[in-house]
Parts: structure tokens; sequence; C-alpha cells
């Protein structure tokens, strides 16, 4: 059996004795007996650290590491810098509770001021909090921070990620807010049908850029709409686009949100990642969960405390407008981590790779007859018409290659800075075999 | 200490990203803000990072009896293993085949957590106990409307309850209705009974309860909520005192939710990321969250349940902190499971013994995981509060109790030693805090002046929250 | 602690003033602010919002806690005091100078308390 518990037998005779009772089980006195697991849980007996290792490891070989990956919808496998791992496996930054007590936890709160700043850069917004759980989660919050007494009901655009449309709707069920979808047109969100579809009991408009298909929408004509109409625009928006694309400030958003996943998280199976969540200085109350302000201590040197925390659960109970407690304080640190070490340039040169072999991709696929089910602009995803999806998908596995997304009307296909131009060449020789 | 936008100068960077091997294209309507992210070395950036990370406190640099939050040692080779590439290189969209052992850790996870906790099924969605907390309570809200019974809008919530449940109840839809502790902290069997009717949708509990007490009259509690066609909710904060033990299941309870970075010792990271796995009874299974992981003929695959409440999250859940507690599970096994909740009993009705030399404590009797101590009379006799001695705390390298929770305790501290602690420190601890109690009889302007040992001191939060500063700027 | 003779008290802490018979201005008073500590943000009523004498209208914020402001009166939200958005220590500093709302077509009232009577019931 493993064990973390340090004491003795003796030394817990001794504990026991100080006590005032003869055993451990005295102690559970106030449990009414019938309710103890008396023979014990059906469970395994316990490993040493050698076995568990083995186990544990043995599931991990059961996966499949894919050497090339053309596939994102939602998980994107960018470059990870090795300073950023290296700094966030620091036992004090993964083992520390949430800072509460600012004197010991400068470190923690500096890095989340520092994160709140550069989310701030990235989207042009004006204020940011310290993260929630995912891009999906932070959509859901977004629509909260929207309503009012007057106006009740959401939006979300057809061409956002059907993952993150479920968890809207699901946060919806929740509240009892209504949430309408805005159809898509060619790949994009239908413009004349949002034009017809908010009126003045709108709280808010939510679009994706780049969108589900990897095609840019016109968000800033989006926003003039949904601002003639009164709502709140929310844009969703991947973090690496935003340092080569129109911001989302500049399209007129009130609150941009999306998954910090591509700022130096690995993909991991879908999790952890973080939400990133900022506002504009008018809506900067509305956000939700943690906020971490700058300040100065007894003896005037700057600190940094959790702030504005009234608005929280803990302390509004029912009438707080998010349960939110925790951020994603670790992987917010790894983000800022990254964002540091890849800097303006480097950031910029991530986007415009991944955009511009995305491009290559595409071109490439349209030679052997694989055309874009779409017209227009698109970042680093796009979607290819394909008669037999699951022959080619096969075809690439077989070379070790995981290939777009199956989706209605054919495949959904990524390509980030990490795929060689090599690599690009190999995928279409075997898709171009299938025939 | 600076800030990394304050540190390195222009031209400053890192060699990271190789030149363009196609063709170069741009976006049509580009970024025209500039994007002032810092411009370090590599050498600034690692630096400057360092030294953020020791300023602060980990479980590693010192004791952190934190109430209600469980800050067991956090195992390394759970680190290791969620570590392996074959989770973390992993797609979360590959096909079924490829990732069957991915879906073996959730499937493993579920069937020890659902054996550890009584439940049937279990989802690992939910990233946190409060995100856990609002999944369990629209499972109740799916299971009452799919009845029909729609006129079931309240869930019953304890005063002495974290502020998460109330919030999550108004979250999923629901009214709250508050009802008071009885005199000896636990569910004042009473009030519950005025309080049920055909308006009840569930109870929020936790057990053993905010003030570490195992509520005595559990059976009879959640007997009254399902009498009156309600279902019972736990929140399993404070499992730890009693996993292995006796199970929630077992109590009565319809639907939980775990935190696995409290009772199963992964890492809380400053704040996340955690997993609210919530579990629940058969009742209940056809409205968990979807996908969830079903073993069939030739393996794994992912089903949605038939009337699930939708997703909470994108993809399944935060995925190596599972593998984390997976190996945790894995290591303590049957044996070790009731062996740490024993020793978390243990340790804290030691220290509880010893400190009840010279404070006062709020519930007087044999405690769970933890205990709330009332600082009240130490404040009227010194001028002394909770919050000073915390911050005489620091100052000896002990993070402090949880303070002012919960509500129903005036100057409360709140300590869960946990069971990774040895006597050894559990002494060490015990002697600072019956120091501290001397000081503040001997000298508390020493205590109000406390910390003044840390990388800053007391800090002002008034100016912080009057005049916000949420971001660096260049002004 | 001061508490003006020309105004009228709620067992609540609010102090009322009125303009004329269905007008009034509302305020915390220096007890209620003096017991809610360092006050960090207010949370002000909409104009035209309708209010109910003893039931909440907007609430005040400290670092640790919240506090509901009962309103004294029922009737409408004429206009409420804006500066304390931005200045919330003007609630503490002169929180008979710093009116919340300005409440018009009063209809009701709850039972309001004289300073003297208001002073002894706070020392009770």
């Amino acid at each position: 059996m493993g064990s973390y518990v340090p004491n003795t037998m003796d030394q817990r005779k001794a504990m026991l004795d100080v006590i005032g009772v003869s055993s451990v089980d005295d102690l559970f006195e106030s449990v009414p007996h019938e309710m103890l697991v008396g023979d014990g849980l059906k469970l395994p007996n316990g490993l040493s650290e050698l076995e568990v290792r083995a186990k544990v490891t043995a599931m991990a070989e059961r996966n499949r590491v894919y050497k090339t990956i053309l596939r994102g919808a939602g998980a994107y496998r960018h470059f990870i810098p090795s300073v950023v791992k290296s700094v966030i496996s620091r036992e004090e930054l993964v083992t520390a509770y949430t800072p509460y007590q600012a004197e010991i936890s400068q470190g923690i709160l500096q890095s989340i001021f520092e994160y709140q700043t550069m989310i701030c850069m990235l989207t042009g917004m004006d204020v940011s909090n310290a993260s929630v759980y995912d891009g999906g989660t932070a959509a859901a919050e977004a629509i909260t921070m929207c309503k009012d007494r007057k106006r009740r009901k959401a939006y979300v655009s057809a061409c956002a990620n059907p993952d993150v449309i479920g968890v809207m709707k699901t946060y919806c069920f929740g509240s009892d807010t209504e949430l309408e979808i805005i159809p898509e047109k060619d790949g994009r969100t239908d413009l004349e049908a949002l034009k017809a579809m908010v009126g003045d009991d709108a709280a808010c408009v939510y679009i994706q850029q780049p969108n589900y298909y990897g095609n840019v929408e016109e968000a800033a004509a989006i926003g003039e709409i949904v601002h003639a109409a009164g709502a709140k625009y929310v844009m969703g928006v991947n973090p690496i686009a935003c340092a080569i694309m129109e911001t989302p400030a500049a399209c007129g958003a009130d609150v941009a949100v999306g998954d910090g996943q591509p700022l130096g998280l690995d993909i991991a199976f879908g999790g952890p990642y973080l939400g990133f969540m900022a506002a504009t200085k008018a809506m900067f109350r509305k956000l939700p969960g943690r906020i971490v302000g700058q300040t100065h201590d007894v003896e005037g040197n700057v600190g940094y405390v959790l702030t504005l925390t009234a608005r929280e659960q803990h302390i509004r109970r029912e009438k707080a407008s998010s349960n939110i407690c925790s951020n994603q304080a670790l992987c917010a640190f790894a983000t800022g981590v990254y964002m540091t070490a890849m800097g303006e340039e480097g950031l910029r040169q991530a986007a415009t790779l991944s955009m511009s072999k995305a491009h290559y991709l595409a071109g490439e696929l349209e030679k052997i007859g694989m055309k874009r089910l779409h017209d227009g602009e698109y970042f680093h995803e796009f979607v290819t018409a394909c008669d037999k999806p699951e022959a080619v998908l096969k075809a690439l596995d077989d070379q070790g290659i995981l290939g777009g997304l199956p989706v209605e009307g054919g495949i959904l296909w990524c390509v980030t800075e990490l795929v060689t131009k090599e690599e690009l060449d190999r995928a279409v020789a075997i898709i171009k075999e299938v025939g | 200490m600076k800030l990394i936008f304050e540190k390195g100068a222009p031209g400053q960077h890192l060699s990271l990203m190789p030149p363009c091997d196609v063709p170069v294209v741009t976006p049509k309507r580009p970024r025209t803000e500039p994007l002032p992210l810092p411009h370090v070395s590599e050498t600034e950036l690692t630096r400057h990072y360092t030294a953020l990370a020791k300023r602060v406190h980990g479980v590693n640099d010192g004791f952190y009896p934190l109430g209600s939050c469980t800050m067991k040692y956090n195992p390394k080779i759970n680190e290791d293993m969620a570590a392996l590439p074959g989770f973390t290189q992993v797609h979360p969209l590959q096909p079924e085949e490829t990732v069957q052992g991915c879906m073996e850790v959730y499937a493993e996870a579920e069937r020890l957590l659902d054996e550890i906790t009584g439940m049937d099924a279990m989802t690992f969605q939910p990233a946190a106990g409060a995100h856990g907390e609002f999944t369990g309570l629209l499972l109740i809200k799916a299971y009452h409307h799919h009845r029909g019974d729609t006129a079931r809008t309240k869930i019953i919530v304890p005063d002495s309850a974290h502020g998460t449940n109330p919030a999550s109840a108004v979250m999923a839809g629901f009214s709250v209705v508050n009802i008071p502790s009885a005199p000896d902290g636990c569910v004042d069997v009473e009030a519950l009974k005025a309080a049920v009717g055909p308006d009840t949708a569930g109870l929020m509990l936790t057990n053993p309860n905010t003030v570490g007490i195992f509520d005595k009259n559990i059976l009879e509690i959640t007997r009254i909520v399902h009498e009156a066609g309600g279902l019972c909710y736990y929140d399993g904060a404070n499992l730890n005192a009693v996993m292995g033990v006796v199970r929630p299941g077992d109590m009565g309870f319809d639907v939980i939710h775990l935190n696995l970075h409290k009772t199963f010792s992964t890492p809380h990271g400053g704040g996340g990321p955690g997993s609210g796995a919530v579990g629940c009874k058969e009742i209940l299974r056809p409205f968990l969250p979807g996908p969830v992981v079903v073993k069939g003929e030739s393996g794994y695959h992912f089903e949605k349940p038939e009337h699930s409440i939708g997703r909470v999250k994108d993809f399944y859940g935060n995925f190596t902190v599972v593998v984390k507690a997976l190996t945790y599970i894995l290591t303590l096994g049957k044996e070790g499971i009731p062996e740490a909740a024993k020793n978390a009993v243990l340790n804290a009705n030691y220290m509880m013994k010893r400190l009840k030399e010279k404070y006062t404590m709020a519930y007087d009797e044999i405690c769970m995981h933890e205990f709330v101590m009332c600082l009240e009379d130490l404040k009227e006799e010194t001028g002394i509060s909770a919050m000073d001695i915390a911050k005489g705390l620091l100052d000896n390298g002990i993070h402090p109790p949880t303070m002012y929770f919960p509500l129903i305790v005036h100057e409360a501290l709140m300590i869960e030693p946990t069971e990774t602690e040895s006597k050894e420190t559990l002494d060490e601890a015990c002697d600072v805090f019956l120091k501290l109690w001397d000081l503040a009889h001997t000298n508390p302007q020493a205590l109000h002046d406390a910390p003044v040992t840390t990388p800053v001191r007391r800090l002002d939060e008034v100016g912080a929250a009057r005049n916000p500063v949420l971001r660096y700027t260049t002004e | 602690m001061n508490f003006p003779a020309e105004l009228k008290y709620s067992k609540s802490h609010e102090w009322v003033k009125m303009i004329d018979d269905t007008t009034a201005l509302v305020g915390i008073t220096d007890f209620a602010q003096s017991e809610l500590g360092d006050l960090v943000f207010i949370n002000l009523p909409a104009e035209g919002d309708a209010v109910t004498k003893e039931e909440s209208f907007c609430d005040v914020e400290s670092v640790k806690a919240v506090s509901d402001v009962m309103s004294p009166v029922t009737g409408t939200v004429a206009e409420v005091n804006s500066e304390l958005e931005d200045e919330p220590q003007k609630l503490n500093e002169a929180p008979y100078e710093a009116w919340i709302a300005k409440i018009s077509d009063i209809s009701d009232f709850e039972e309001l308390l004289d300073a003297a009577a208001y002073e002894a019931f706070i020392q009770k």
C-alpha cells in the first residue's frame, strides 16, 4: 500500500493519549454505525510507486501520439518554448492555494496582473479578469454580463464552435435565458438574418472570429448591427490570430473571450485550458471571477491583491452573478510566460506561419481536386469538400498523420507553425494516392 | 519588484520561430494597434519568473492548515504521470480507437470514485468545485422537469454553507431558502421540516459540515427531503474526513461533487486548474452532461446520455488533473483511502486538543478533519483579531487557517491540518499558535504590525478597490 | 456621532430628508457607515425604478462585505447621486451630504424616528 501519512503507530498512539481516546475509531463516534463501510471498499489494493508508474504509463501508451496534426476545431497544437514548462513546474507555483494571503502570494498575484495586462494588449480591451475555466464557459459567462432587466435574450452565431454553443445552451438552461441561433450563410454568420433578428430585448450577440470553419467574419460590420440594436457585442477570438488580425476592440466588441490553450498549453485530450475574458472599461464591474489589482503596503511598497471581491460568491452568495471561484491560475501563469517568451515578433510569426501554411495546404489540396467549401478569407483552418473522408483520413492515419476533422460537407483542416512544408507535401501526396 | 514590462529592452528576444517555408499570407484587415508584449532575453525571463516563484508559499514551503481547502501533500509521481506524452500530446478530437488509454483513465477514475462515494455514475467535465455544484443542480432541475414537476424551484441551504452553494443554486435558476444552523452547528431538523414542501427541489449539504462536525442526524435529514419530493446534494469539499469510512451515497445523497484538487491530492496551482467531478445515483444518470465514456465490446466509446443537460465545458474535463487523481487513488488503494481519512481526523483532533489550552473552540467536541476557533474573546481582551493572528503566522512560516468562515462564527479561524503532516510539524505549529496567543496579551502592537518578514507587508485593499488599477500601462 | 435634527431615520439605518410632501433624499446614517467600515463601491438603483418601503433598493460594498440599503419609503427613483460611483468614500466621510437617491411620488413611509429617538435606538 502506498501512503503519504508520516506518523508512525507510536506517534499516533501518543496523539490519541493526548486527545484522551483509545482508538481512532472513537473519533468517528458521531457517524451512525449502520452507515460505516464495514469490510472496506471494493477497491484494488494500494500500489508501490514502481507499480503505479507501470500501470498508468501503460494507459498512456494505449493512446496514439501523432507526429503530424492537421486537426484543430478548438484545440490547437502550437509550438511551446522550453521555458514555459520549466517555469511552471516550480513547486511553489504548482502547489500553492488561491492567493488570499497576499503578503505570501505576491508571485502569483503579480503573474496574474501581468497576465491581465497581456490579455488586454492582445485583445485591445481595457480590462481582463484572472481567467475562467475555458473558452466555452467564458462565452457562457459573457451572456450573464450583458443581461439586464429589459434585455434578456442572447444570440449566438451558428458558425461558432458547436461545443461552445453547447456550453452556452446549458448555462442558459440554468438561468432560464432564451438563446437563439443566428443562421449561417456560405460558412459565415448571415448578416441579413442577424439584422432581422435582434430587437430591443436582445442582451448580446456572440460571434467567433475566425469562426468554427476558419473563415474570417465581417466582425466590424456585425458590431455595428449589434450596437444599432442596442445590444452588447461579444466576440470569441483565437488569441494567436489576435496578433495579426483586427482586434476585437477595433471591431467594437464590448466583451472579448476565448480559449487560451493556443498560448503555450498542451492539447492534453481537452484540458486543462483556460478561458480569457476581457471587457471595455464601462463593463469591468460585470466581469465574473477573480481580478487582481495593484496597490501598496503600509510602507509604500507596490504590491498586488485580489480586488473588487464583493462581486464574488463568497461575499455576495445568492446575489452573485456567477458562482465561479477558481481561475486556471497555473494555466494563466503558463500563458504569461509564453507571451513573454514569444514577444510581439514571435507571436506575429506564429500567427503568420500558421495562416500561411494553412493557405499553402489549401492550395495544394485544390490542385488535387479538393476544393474549399467556402469562399473568402480564412485564418489557419478551412473546410474542403471530400467525397470519401473516411478513406482519406485512414490513409493519413496509416502514415502517422492526424488529418482534418470530418464535418458536414467535408473535412475541417488546421495547420499551425509546427507543421513543415515537407509534411504538408507528404500529406497531399498520400491523399492524392487515395484518388 | 518590477513588472516584466519594465524589464529588458526593445530588441531583446528569444530565438524560437523558423523563417516561413511557404509563401507568406497576411490578413486583409490587419491588426493596427501595437502589441507591446515584453521584450526580454531568455536569462531575464527565467530570472523574472523564478523571482515570482520565490514570492509564493506552496505546500512544500511549510505547514498549510487552510480549513475547507485540504492542502495535503501533492505527490510527485502524480505530476510525472500527467506529463506523459501519451496524455499531453493527444488531441481531444482524435478517433476513439486512438485514445483508448485516455478513456480508460476516465472509466477507471469513475469506477473507483463511484465506489468511494457510493454513487452509480460520474462526469469529469466540471473544472472546479463550483462548476460541479452548478452541474449537479442542473441534474436536479432536469430530473424534476423531466417528471413534469416544474413547481420545484427552491434549494435549501444551511447558513453555514460555502458561498458557492447559494450562488450555484441561483445560476441554475433556483431560489435559495437559507435555514439557520442549530446551536451545535448542525442542521436544525425542525427548521428543515418547516422549510420543505412541494416547491423543494433539493437540499445542499456538506457533511462533515463547515464547522468540522459530522451531522449525526444525516439519515433523518435526507429522509425529510426525499419525503418532500426533493433530492439531496452533497458538497464534497470535506470528503477527506470520511473517505473509505462512510459514503455520501449511504447517507442518502443523490448527487455529489468532488474536489479532486482537495481530497485526491492534485495540486491547487495557485487557484486552478482543479476538477469538480460530479457523481450521481442511477436516477440522475440519464441527465449527465455528455459525452460520457462507456465500455463496449470493442473497447471504450463516447455516448451522450439520453436526457443530457448538455455540456458544461468544452471537450471532457481537466483531463490531466484526473490522471493525477487516479494515480493517487491507485497508490492508496483499499487500505490507504480510509487510512488517509482517519489520520486527517486524528491530526485535527490532536491540534484542537493542544490549542484548547488557550484558544476558545467554536464547538468544543470531537471534530472531524477540521475545527473552528472563535477569537471573539481574544479580540475583546486584547484587540487582536483573527486577521492579526493570521498575519502573525506569516512571520512564522505558516500559512494561516481560513479566516472569517463560516459566517456563523465570529472572528473564526478554521484549521485543517490534513493527514500528510507529522506530529512534529503539528507540535511546532501548535507552539507558534500558543506563542501568538501570549503575544496578543503581552505585546499586541507586534501583532498589529505583522507581518514584517514577508516580501510586502499588509496591503491597502480599500485603496485597491476604490481606485482599481487592473493592468500595467505606460502612462 | 452626528445625527442632524432636520432628518428622519429608519431602524435599518437610512436617513430621509423631505424636500416636499412626496419627494425626499435618502442616504445612510453616520452609524451605518461606521459599522460598515470603508466603503469601496455602491450599486446605485436606476432612475425610474420603483422602490418599496423596507425592501432593498441598492447595496454598498466594503472590501469584505456587501450590505443592502433598504428603502424607507415607497415611491419612484427620480435621480441618483452618480458621483458616489467614483467616490464611494463620501459615504464614509460625509454621510449626510452623500445622498444616494432622490425618491419622488412617495406613497408610503415606514415608521421613521426623529434624531433623538434614533440615537436612543442605536444605543440599545
